[in-house]
């Protein structure tokens, strides 16, 4: 091959980004053909992709690493296989076409640029999250994939339902992201790899680690929640207010395929244990069922179609859980038969809904006649959707038929519980495909008439593709079917895929007796709506109101809790910031060993050993603690406000005294000054004030504050006896002792220390200082400024004068 | 005597966070003084202790042996000037506070906290 597979995969991974970056330039520059535009980069992508089909049909794998955090063996690593390609073409052709709708349904919107750009970045990261290999890139992706949702969901944010859908579909989502990015971890804990590819090149091992049940818990989890099982698919209908073009594309062909994805690739891994196909079987059958009747339930066509596309996201998490090869191969080709019906009606409802003004089934009829080509495009998108010979609906029922040709109880059931959800899709997909467009003509809020070529285009491609596809069945099976299958169950898949009829097959009465069961339900859609909308009234609660009152509580809880920790009690703070100061000191010095080099000769009674007698002091020595500690207990213990501003200057004094003795002098001096001063302007300001003067702490206040008081104080002597037991590194001093005179001229060594040797470190206290009287003098001149101007204001204009 | 000194930085201590932990705004500041000179304190004898003989070189000598570190001694004088500039605007500030909401206790400045503080909406 002529190109370099590893540069191309990376710009197919990067395009999607920067054209959603240029996008709302593009969309300004272009105005209404910003669609067209824009879907060249997706349908290059698409092209691009499509040269893989032949050397991906062939056995090959292409892959790209590009080195990420080497450190810890992470690479931002790319793989296509047939599974990865199917996928792949999926996002980027329909991908191209929802471009081009999009552009002209959202024409004359001040936000289109915004909305294509969120569009394109959304593909992006549907793109590479399906040709990721490294599972770290994976995560990334398929977050990116819930953020993008989140935003085009939240497109029409001034309305409260949008910003609940979307904040909806994003918790419930990003909760699926995290079991994914936990998953990963334990798989690469488990295998030792980040990439996929490596992971199944460990075989059992995942399926022997006794985490294997942990690990399986989060993927599904992950996979559930993307792709909206049963009881977490409540966010997916409320993800319809979204506009047309997000549902088509993000919510039924593509995003919501992720969970399906992330299943088929962990199949080879994962899959094929008893746990594996119990819960997938169960869930997608009871996902199947639920979605199936739902739909039913609905008039909206719209949220017709989102039941539907839960149904059938259900149907393909039951069939991997079958995991069978003909499961495998039935759940790849409904894969495909769905993207294009599914989307396909969506972007005809979507028409419907522009041209016309409502998508309510009971308030249109009719529009044949002058919708002639959106009709011909839902039939078509319907047709597969029954799975009717000819289309690729019909070959992925006929080989899920297959699947199940056992005889054996559980198959039948599983058998019995697919052909009544086909059958009911077939029912519902007839009637949103013939409902609006046959019977008598119903007056619309809009006049109806057919939408421009950019609306319509879209879905005729995609419902002509259904045919075309099941039409080259032969091409189809070996350039899409039977790569994917293989990447999929690990072994090579063999295409038997046939559109021929065979009366003397029970598959083929199969198939017959879900479409005449289709058609009993389409007549009777009245009365079974009807049926179930008493039932529904008579059962009040419903996952979606599960939601709120989760949501609810949640946000009550951390308001209970911000209240319980954010009380706004000062002194509660100050109780618990002393506390763990006080454990901060004490736990260290206890827990690591710092006491023992006091210990010993303490534990002993020995106080000689500590170097510790009375005479260590001289008496004036001693005279000066006595006054420090004198002020402090005075201090303590004053009962009005003299008495406390004097101790206050004694225990200061005290401190300067010290300083004098060890030889300080500079110290004691400042000290003094700056004793002086507060006493001073403590006295000045507190007879001002009318305070009270007594510590009005209650018993058992006092006892706590004391406690930790304590604590403190006995930390700080124990730690500081600790340092005071080693060695000082006197480097510094010694250099400031030796080079003072001779190199700073100077003999009074502190001061050349000072204004010398940290000079920028005195100017910046002398900054402080300045800074402090600045807000000093503005405080005081706020305040006689403030008081002028209240007493000036209330006074009217006349008394002025007086 | 380092051990006494040690003893008596821990009163200091202990005095200081016991004015801290108090509801007054007055008797805080008093804290924040107290507190301070144990940590000046904490410096200066954390660079061990000399009797009487200063860091100051005799003239006619390049240098001076047996004298207190100096390095600490520089260092808590920076302390105490901007202790003391902190002590002075932490004083008017309290002053302008008693002034503005009549109040010297903190239980009862709930301006920026009020007691039934604003509960999280409950819609989206």
């Amino acid at each position: 091959m002529g190109y370099s597979p590893e540069t191309s995969i990376i710009l197919v991974a990067i395009a999607p980004f920067l054209a959603a970056i240029l996008a709302p330039a593009t969309a300004r520059f272009t105005g209404a053909h910003a669609g067209w535009v824009l879907a060249i980069v997706p349908a290059a992508i698409f092209v691009f992709l499509l040269r893989f089909l032949e050397p991906v049909a062939g056995g090959e794998i292409v892959t790209a690493s590009l080195e990420w955090a080497p450190a810890y063996g992470i690479a931002l690593s790319f793989l296509i296989d047939g599974l990865s390609l199917t996928f792949a073409l999926t996002i980027s052709g329909i991908g191209a076409l929802i471009i081009i709708y999009s552009g002209s349904y959202l024409a004359g919107h001040p936000h289109q640029g915004r909305f294509l750009g969120f569009m394109l970045a959304f593909m992006g990261a549907m793109l590479g999250l399906v040709l990721s290999d490294s599972m770290v890139a994976l995560f990334t992706f398929w977050e990116l994939t819930s953020v993008t949702s989140f935003l085009l969901i939240g497109f029409d944010h001034a309305r409260q339902a949008a910003r609940r859908a979307a904040i909806q579909a994003l918790v419930v989502t990003n909760l699926g992201g995290l079991a994914l990015l936990l998953g990963a971890l334990v798989v690469q804990q488990i295998t030792g790899r980040w990439e996929l590819s490596g992971v199944r090149e460990t075989g059992d091992l995942l399926r022997e680690s006794p985490f294997y049940g942990l690990a399986l818990v989060l993927f599904l989890l992950a996979a559930f929640t993307k792709s909206a099982q049963f009881p977490l698919h409540f966010w997916l209908p409320n993800a319809m207010e979204a506009p047309t073009p997000v549902s088509a594309f993000l919510h039924s062909a593509t995003m919501v395929q992720a969970g399906v994805y992330l299943l088929a690739r962990m199949t080879p891994v994962l899959g094929d244990t008893p746990a594996w196909m119990t819960i997938l079987t169960l869930f997608g059958g009871v996902t199947l069922l639920w979605g199936a009747v739902a739909a039913i339930k609905q008039i909206d066509l719209k949220q017709m179609l989102a039941q539907t596309t839960i149904a059938s996201l259900g149907l393909l998490v039951l069939l991997i859980g079958l995991g069978s090869e003909a499961a495998i191969a039935a759940m790849i080709v409904y894969f495909v038969a769905h993207a294009f019906y599914k989307a396909g009606l969506f972007l005809t409802v979507g028409v419907i809904d522009h041209e016309t003004g409502t998508r309510d089934i009971t308030a249109l009829g009719g529009l044949m006649r002058k919708m002639p080509a959106s009709f011909i495009a839902a039939a078509l998108a319907a047709v597969s959707m029954i799975g009717l010979p000819l289309t690729v609906g019909y070959l992925a029922k006929e080989e899920m038929y297959l699947a199940l040709a056992e005889a054996d109880a559980a198959s039948l059931l599983v058998l019995a519980v697919l052909i009544a959800g086909n059958a009911l899709l077939a029912g519902v997909g007839i009637a949103v495909a013939a409902r609006p467009f046959t019977g008598p003509t119903v007056e619309t809020p809009k006049p109806a008439h057919e939408g421009p070529l950019a609306l319509v285009a879209g879905p005729l491609v995609l419902a002509v593709l259904g045919i075309a596809a099941a039409l080259a069945v032969g091409w189809f099976g070996h350039a899409i079917l039977e790569p994917a299958g293989t990447a999929i169950l690990g072994l090579p898949v063999e295409s038997h895929l046939t559109l021929a009829l065979n009366p003397a097959s029970v598959l083929f009465w199969l198939s017959v007796l879900t479409w005449a069961l289709g058609v009993l339900v389409f007549y009777q859609l009245d009365a079974l709506r009807a049926f179930l909308r008493r039932l529904e009234t008579g059962f009040g609660w419903t996952f979606d109101k599960g939601f709120d009152a989760a949501m609810f509580g949640l946000i009550r809880l951390s308001g209970a809790a911000t209240r319980f920790l954010h009380h706004g009690r000062l002194e509660l703070y100050l109780v618990v910031f002393f506390a763990l100061f006080a454990i901060a000191l004490i736990v260290p010095l206890v827990s690591l060993g710092g006491l023992e080099t006091l210990a010993p000769a303490v534990s002993l009674g020995q106080w000689a050993a500590t170097g510790w007698s009375w005479s260590d002091l001289a008496i004036y020595e001693w005279a000066v603690v006595a006054l420090a500690i004198i002020g402090l207990v005075v201090l303590v213990a004053a009962q009005n406000r003299l008495v406390a501003i004097v101790s206050l200057g004694v225990q200061g004094i005290a401190v300067a005294l010290l300083f004098l003795l060890f030889g300080a002098p500079d110290l004691a001096f400042t000290q003094f000054m700056v004793e002086i001063l507060s006493v001073v302007i403590l006295t000045l300001v507190m007879t001002r004030l009318k305070l009270d003067e007594r510590d009005r702490r209650p018993f058992e206040d006092a006892m706590r504050d004391g406690t930790v008081a304590v604590l403190c104080g006995a930390g700080v002597t124990l730690l500081l006896s600790t340092i005071l037991t080693g060695t000082l590194d006197t480097r510094l001093s010694d250099f400031f002792l030796a080079t003072s005179v001779p190199i700073a001229h100077g003999h009074n060594i502190v001061n050349v220390i000072l204004v010398d040797y940290r000079g920028f470190d005195t100017l910046g206290e002398i900054s402080v200082v300045m800074a402090a009287g600045i807000a000093i003098l503005a405080l005081i001149r706020g305040q006689r400024g403030g008081r002028a101007a209240r007493q000036v204001e209330p006074k009217p204009a006349g008394e002025e004068a007086r | 005597m380092n051990y006494i000194l040690a003893a008596l930085i821990g009163v200091f201590v202990a005095v200081g966070v016991y004015f801290l932990l108090s509801r007054s705004v007055i008797r805080m500041l008093l804290g924040v003084t107290i507190f301070g000179n144990a940590v000046n304190l904490l410096i200066f004898v954390g660079g061990r202790l000399t009797r009487e003989v200063a860091p100051i070189v005799p003239y006619g000598e390049e240098t001076i042996a047996g004298a207190a570190n100096p390095l600490p001694q520089a260092l808590v004088l920076t302390a105490i000037v901007i202790g003391f500039s902190m002590f002075t605007f932490l004083l008017v500030l309290a002053f302008r506070t008693y002034q503005a909401l009549d109040a010297d206790n903190t239980d009862n400045m709930r301006l920026a906290e009020p007691e039934d503080g604003c509960r999280p909406p409950l819609s989206y």
